[in-house]
């Protein structure tokens, strides 16, 4: 016994259990969050519910629990039709119902706005619509729909003319406020030549707009009429829906083709519905950016910053009291980092390269205000810590005979530095920039006041001259996770949501730790100690 | 102590005059005089702490990298004073290279292990650089093992083949004073004889200062040996004559392991 307690074998043990525990709570979140995400597109059968007063509900079933209240338990469904019943999730107790069926007619629509819809197709009123003249009505729908789908797409083409053109419009706006602001007289030729080009690019617009509109008048016009299961009629326009599928009919193939689908709308589609359905893409689009040019800067930052305290700094008191601020650095409240981005930043910097180099716009701010540069920044700040202490360590590890044999062949420190030490701390390097990615990749709270928004009007990365806006507001899934989850008026239909977010972010984030993994693997061959 | 058993030496390379060495406040090296024949190979032994390698690194100062070190006294490396403020640390460490108790080569190639010195002296022609590593690795004795692996990585070398790759490093750019601070306490009987006998071939062409714990190997690769204790110079002279006849007790006592 004496020697059990010697040997460590329960320290061993605790080690163990310690680990497995560790494990356990994280592959946890994942197994929460992939069983709650990954189920969200898959189209579920609609069940039709008969209660013992002769009326009926149709909907996909969410879940069945014991009812706490009464006897038996009860099911919640996803019913639907939000502008008919207010609600589109409702719970059912077990106890009232007769039967449960699932009707092989029930057509499910995904529509643009308010929510699904669960029924029944009464009729077409497709007027002109060259839909095929199909025996069964549901035929012709799609039949209509996909012509109506065509018809979407152009619309959606002229969108993207339309923002060039309002692009256009607006650096001549600000032109002109630039040329006025520096004392031009309205009769000056450039700027009569500008009003010039103004009117015409303002007519192009407005005959653009009227041109869309008049198509996206015509196409509403085609319709058909619905019923939910109660018999309510419903007429909804094709140009509504997004997708028609009835799920009782489909077989597993066509579901998980739907699936799918489902799935690359959500990586490259826009949001719709306050985001609480549709497509991922700006937010995707914008957290990677944000990551992207924080690392541009506190990559380079912080590696210089931990040559100078390793390799140039005198050891002294200064020294080790800038390495004790730097190691507390990491540990401050990232709200923190967002006050000081948001006064430190916004309000100064950007602030004063507004007065120098956009007073004409004033007081309607460009850099003084959120954008996904001063995020990067904030970020930055706050990554820093991290990248400055690995390098740090991975400079100390390099053996003392590895310096001194360059230093002995008459390089120089610098020499020794460029050619020697940074390739051989590379690998240690690369694990704080990755620590540095995945801390970056998580925090939403300094974002929330340096430039996140629920809803960004476009891009920061375009086709627009100069491509790149870095003054621009950006959207960001942790920001999402959030807004959906708590800002959200309907929470049951947003939930589902949050966790395909947040499963894209830990998704977002695997990806982008393995290819540094991989990397640093790479570099680690290259330039350790192979051990025999 | 200044009255250590010396030998004078004619058209000496390095001159070592009423040299002291600190390390902070404690001296680690006692007003040593000792001049180095040129073309000879000279050892250095004394027991652990006894200042052979202090003395070794004063004369590429390496010691420099030391913050609270302090050197005085004269080094004159062929009449140049070595700690003058005039003396170039950076050309004077490529006129004395230095081979390490343990190897290091660097994270690179073969080839671009022993080119090192040249790349950082910004020399770039290829004929050169290839006519390099073949002589420098022919001179150290490892040209026919790695011919024809030159650009694999350096670290899947033996120990003892790296240890001959950073002697190739050192020669590859010319040194008048090849310094070996204990080149063989890592290696194998086998590997110690091949750079043993290395040693013998290289002092053709260069003066070689080597530091060793192991008088068999003073004994056998050295023409001079100096033997230093407690930062004093004890006694210096041909090796035959410090083996067989010393002067000094200390010197018998030590050679005899009585002590040390």
């Amino acid at each position: 016994m004496k020697s059990y307690w010697r040997i460590g074998e329960p320290c061993v043990w605790a080690t163990g259990a310690a680990l497995a525990l560790t494990l356990l709570i994280a592959a946890t979140l994942i197994i929460v969050v992939m069983v709650n995400g990954l189920g969200v597109f898959w189209p579920s059968n609609l069940e039709k519910v008969e209660f013992v007063d002769g009326s009926y509900a149709m909907g996909e079933r969410v879940q069945r629990e014991e009812n706490y209240q009464a006897e038996g338990f009860r099911r919640q469904y996803k019913v639907g039709n939000r502008e008919m019943y207010g609600l589109d999730f409702r719970w059912v107790d077990e106890t009232r119902i007769v039967a449960t069926t699932l009707p092989d007619d029930a057509i499910a629509l995904e529509r643009e706005e308010h929510g699904n819809f669960f029924g029944y197709l009464l009729r077409l009123d497709l007027k002109n619509l060259q839909a095929g003249q199909s025996d069964d009505p549901y035929q012709t729908l799609l039949n209509g729909f996909a012509l109506v789908e065509e018809m979407k797409d152009a619309v959606h083409a002229m969108d993207g003319e339309i923002s060039k053109l309002s692009y256009k419009l607006e650096t001549l706006r600000r032109n002109l406020l630039k040329a006025d602001y520096q004392g031009l007289s309205p009769n000056d030729p450039k700027v009569l030549e500008m009003q010039r080009k103004q009117a015409i690019l303002q007519d192009d617009f407005k005959h653009l707009v009227e041109a869309q509109n008049h198509q996206t008048v015509s196409m509403r016009a085609y319709k058909a009429v619905f019923a939910d299961v109660n018999g309510q009629e419903r007429e909804i326009a094709l140009a509504d829906m997004v997708r028609i599928y009835q799920p009782n009919r489909m077989s597993l193939m066509e579901k998980v083709g739907f699936y799918l689908g489902k799935l690359v709308e959500l990586i490259i589609g826009e949001p719709r519905e306050s985001n609480t359905e549709g497509g991922l893409f700006p937010a995707i689009f914008g957290t990677i950016m944000l990551i992207f040019i924080m690392s541009l800067f506190s990559f380079p930052l912080g590696v210089i910053a931990a040559v100078y305290l390793r390799e140039y700094a005198r050891e002294g008191v200064i020294v080790r009291l800038v390495r004790i601020a730097v190691n507390n650095l990491a540990g401050i409240p990232s709200i923190v980092y967002g006050i000081f981005g948001l006064g430190f930043f916004i309000y100064g910097i950007g602030s004063t390269i507004d007065q120098f180099f956009f007073p004409e716009v004033l007081p309607t701010p460009t850099f003084g205000t959120g954008g996904i540069l001063w995020a990067s920044l904030t970020l930055a700040l706050l990554t820093v810590p991290v990248v400055i202490v690995s390098t740090e360590e991975a400079l100390g590890a390099i053996p003392r005979e590895i310096r001194e044999g360059s230093l002995a062949l008459g390089s120089t420190k610098f020499q020794t530095l460029v050619r020697i030490l940074l390739p051989m701390s590379s690998p240690g390097i690369m694990t704080g920039l990755i620590l540095a990615m995945a801390r970056a990749a998580g925090e939403v709270a300094p974002l929330m006041i340096t430039g996140v928004v629920k809803l960004a009007p476009a891009l920061p990365l375009d086709g627009n001259f100069p491509f790149l806006h870095l003054d621009r507001k950006f959207m960001h899934l942790g920001f999402h996770i959030f807004d959906i989850g708590f800002q959200s008026p309907n929470v049951e239909a947003a939930k589902p949501m949050v966790f395909v977010t947040t499963l894209l972010l830990v998704l977002i984030v695997l990806t982008m730790s393995s290819i540094a993994i991989h990397l640093r693997n790479k570099m680690k061959k290259r330039y350790t100690f192979s051990t025999f | 102590m200044s009255n250590a058993a010396t030998m004078q030496i004619d058209d000496p390379i390095i001159e070592v005059e009423n040299l002291d060495f600190y390390y902070g406040s404690a001296k680690a090296l006692h007003g040593i005089n000792l001049s180095f024949p040129r073309r000879q190979v000279t050892a250095l032994i004394g027991p652990s702490g006894c200042g052979k390698s202090t003395l070794l690194r004063c004369f590429n100062r390496m010691n420099d990298l030391i913050d609270i070190s302090e050197v005085r006294g004269n080094i004159l490396l062929n009449g140049a004073e070595v700690n003058s403020s005039s003396m170039d640390v950076i050309e004077l460490r490529r006129r004395v290279g230095m081979v390490f108790q343990k190897s290091n080569p660097f994270p690179k190639s073969i080839y671009e292990n022993v080119i090192y010195g040249l790349r950082i002296a910004g020399v770039k022609n290829k004929t050169i650089l290839d006519e390099t590593v073949e002589r420098s690795l022919k001179g150290a004795a490892l040209w026919d093992e790695v011919k024809d692996r030159l650009h694999t990585s350096a670290l899947g070398l033996s120990g003892g083949q790296m240890q001959r790759l950073c002697i190739a490093r050192a020669i590859a750019v010319n040194p008048e004073v090849i310094l070996m601070d204990e080149p063989c306490s890592a290696l194998d009987p086998k590997s110690t004889a091949r750079v043993e006998e290395l040693i013998g071939e290289l002092s053709d062409d260069y003066t070689i200062i080597i530091v060793t714990h192991n008088m068999q190997q003073a004994a056998r690769v050295s023409s001079y040996t100096a033997f230093l204790y407690e930062g004093y110079l004890v006694e210096f002279g041909l090796t035959d004559k410090l083996f067989m006849k010393p002067e000094k007790k200390q010197t018998e006592d030590y050679i005899t392991g009585r002590f040390g």
